[in-house]
C-alpha cells in the first residue's frame, strides 16, 4: 500500500470533516435558504452578499479572520472560554466552524435557486388544501427542491474537501485531528516526498472528478446550480 | 485635470527606459522565511553601496526548491537549512562553489505574554500550557531543531498532545502571537533586534541542546550571469552585513 498510516489518518479526518460540515450546513442552510429565497426584507441583498463572501474572499483571509476571532483575545474565543469549552483554535471543532463558514455558499446558493423555483403556485395550491406551513414544507417543497438538496450536499461535501487554506491558518497540523488531506499532500511537497504527495494527489483528483460527474451526469438538461 | 497623451506616452516610454536599465542589475533572491527581517534591513544597505537592487521573495525552503527545479526565476537562494543547497548544487542547479553559510540560526522559546517564559526553560517542564507551536519539523530546519530540544530535555512525550505545527517558522510564531498558543519555538530572528527581545518573554536556547541550524546560501543557474547576483553574495560576506545578520540574533 503506498499510503501509509498518516496518510490514511488525513483521508479519514477529511471525510469526517466534510460529512459533519454538510449536515451541519444543510440544517442551518435551509432556513437561511428558504428565507433568502421568499423574502421581500431590504435585508436580502447584504445577507445574501454576506453569505457568499467565501466565493470571493481568498481562504487564508478567513482563515487569519478566524485565526484572530477564535483564539484567546477574539469574541467568539472569549464566548467559548467563558462557556468553558476552552478555546477552539488547533481542534476539529474549531475546523469544522471555519469550514461551515467556508462552504456556506456552496449549499445555501442551490438550495435558494431551487426554493425559488418552486414558485408561489404549489404553495397556494397547498393552502387551499388546507395544508399547513410544516406540512407544505415537508410534503410539497422538499420533493419539488430534491434535486437542490442533491447538488448542495454534493457541493458543500466537495468544496469542504478540497478547502487547504483555511485549514493551514487555524489547524496547527494535529494528525488525525486537524491534518487533513489537502495538508498532508503540501507537507509532502515541502519534505520532498514527491512519490507520496503523487498518490494522494492522485487520489484527490480522482474522488473530485468522480464527484462532479455525479453532479454532471444527474442534471442532464437543466441548467444553473439547482 | 486633462492627461495629455503624448505627454502620458512619452514618460511611460521613459519610465519603460529606466527600468529596462536597472533590469541588468537587479538580483531576485528566494529567501528563507525566517531571514525575512535581516535581509530587509541588508537590502537597504546593499541597494544603496552598490547601486543594485534586491528583489525578495519569502517562504519555505522546500516550497522553493520544488519551484526552483521548476524553472523558478531566482537567481541567489538564501535557504533556512545546508542540505536543500546541498542538493541543488548536486543537481547542477547552482554555480559550482559558490555555496556558503551565510548565518546560523539561534532557537528560541518565546511567549507573547511578559514574563511568561523564564530565562531557563522551566517553563518546559512544569507544563501548564495547552499548546506548544513548533515549525513543521518535517520541512522547517527551526521545527527539527525544536523537536531535538525537546528530545534532549526529555519532554518529548509529555508534550506530544500539546504540539501545534506551523508550515513554517513564520507561522509557529503567528500562533504564539495572536495568542493561540501560549508559548512556542521561534527563531530568535523574529523576536530580536538590535540585540535584544522586542516584546514578550524568551528563553534563548543553548546550542548543545540541537544540531546547528546551518544555513547556506547559493547562486542559482539563473544568476550565473547577474552581476548583481555575485555582488550580493559578496556583500553578505562582508563585515557589514555580519555585523547586521548579528544583531538579529545569528551567528556567523
Amino acid at each position: 500500500m503506498p499510503l501509509d498510516a498518516n496518510d490514511l489518518g488525513a483521508v479519514w479526518l477529511t471525510v469526517k470533516l466534510a460529512s459533519l460540515t454538510t449536515l451541519i450546513l444543510l440544517v442551518i442552510g435551509t432556513p437561511i435558504a428558504w428565507w433568502l429565497a421568499r423574502t421581500h426584507s431590504w435585508l436580502r441583498g447584504p445577507i445574501g452578499a454576506v453569505v457568499a463572501l467565501p466565493l470571493v474572499l481568498p481562504p487564508t483571509v478567513i482563515g487569519f479572520y478566524l485565526l484572530i476571532a477564535l483564539g484567546p483575545h477574539g469574541w467568539i474565543g472569549q464566548a467559548t472560554q467563558a462557556l468553558g469549552l476552552g478555546s477552539v483554535v488547533f481542534s476539529f471543532t474549531g475546523l469544522v466552524i471555519g469550514s461551515v463558514v467556508y462552504s456556506m455558499p456552496f449549499v445555501v446558493q442551490p438550495l435558494q435557486n431551487a426554493f425559488s423555483a418552486i414558485g408561489q403556485r404549489p404553495l397556494e395550491v397547498a393552502a387551499t388544501l388546507r395544508a399547513g406551513p410544516w406540512d407544505t414544507f415537508i410534503h410539497v417543497v422538499l420533493p419539488l427542491a430534491r434535486p437542490g438538496f442533491v447538488t448542495a450536499s454534493i457541493l458543500g461535501f466537495a468544496h469542504t474537501v478540497g478547502e487547504f487554506g483555511v485549514v493551514l491558518m487555524i489547524g496547527g497540523n494535529i494528525p488525525d485531528k486537524t491534518r487533513v488531506v489537502s495538508v498532508q499532500i503540501f507537507d509532502h511537497v515541502e519534505a520532498m516526498a514527491y512519490p507520496q504527495a503523487h498518490w494522494l494527489a492522485g487520489v484527490m483528483l480522482v474522488f473530485s472528478f468522480l464527484v462532479l460527474l455525479m453532479l454532471y451526469a444527474g442534471r442532464r438538461g437543466k441548467s444553473g446550480w439547482s | 485635470m486633462r492627461i495629455r497623451l503624448p505627454y502620458l506616452a512619452v514618460s511611460t516610454l521613459a519610465s519603460l527606459f529606466t527600468l529596462n536599465s536597472a533590469w541588468a542589475d537587479e538580483v531576485q533572491v528566494a529567501v528563507a522565511a525566517n531571514f525575512t527581517a535581516p535581509i530587509q534591513a541588508i537590502a537597504k544597505d546593499f541597494e544603496k553601496d552598490t547601486g543594485h537592487t534586491l528583489v525578495a521573495a519569502y517562504g519555505a525552503t522546500g516550497q522553493f526548491y520544488a519551484q526552483i527545479k521548476n524553472g523558478a526565476p531566482f537567481e541567489v537562494f538564501l535557504a533556512a537549512d545546508d542540505s536543500t543547497p546541498a542538493k541543488l548544487e548536486q543537481e547542477k542547479e547552482t554555480v559550482p562553489g559558490s555555496r556558503f553559510t551565510y548565518a546560523i540560526g539561534t532557537l528560541a522559546l518565546w511567549s507573547a505574554k511578559p514574563g511568561y517564559v523564564d530565562d531557563q526553560g522551566e517553563v518546559l517542564k512544569k507544563n501548564t500550557f495547552q499548546h506548544l507551536s513548533i515549525a513543521n519539523p518535517k520541512t522547517a530546519p527551526y521545527g527539527l531543531a525544536a523537536t531535538q530540544v525537546l528530545d534532549k530535555l526529555k519532554l518529548t512525550d509529555a508534550t506530544k498532545a500539546k504540539l501545534v505545527e506551523g508550515q513554517n517558522i513564520t507561522q509557529a510564531f503567528q500562533f504564539v502571537s495572536t495568542g493561540n498558543a501560549e508559548l512556542g519555538f521561534v527563531a530568535l530572528s523574529q523576536i530580536y533586534k538590535d540585540g535584544k527581545v522586542q516584546s514578550g518573554s524568551a528563553w534563548i536556547v543553548p546550542a548543545r541542546l540541537h544540531e546547528p541550524i546551518r544555513q547556506d546560501a547559493v547562486i542559482l543557474n539563473k544568476g550565473k550571469d547577474n552581476p548583481a547576483a555575485k555582488a550580493l553574495v559578496d556583500y553578505l560576506k562582508s563585515p557589514k552585513a555580519a555585523a547586521l545578520i548579528k544583531a538579529y540574533g545569528y551567528e556567523i
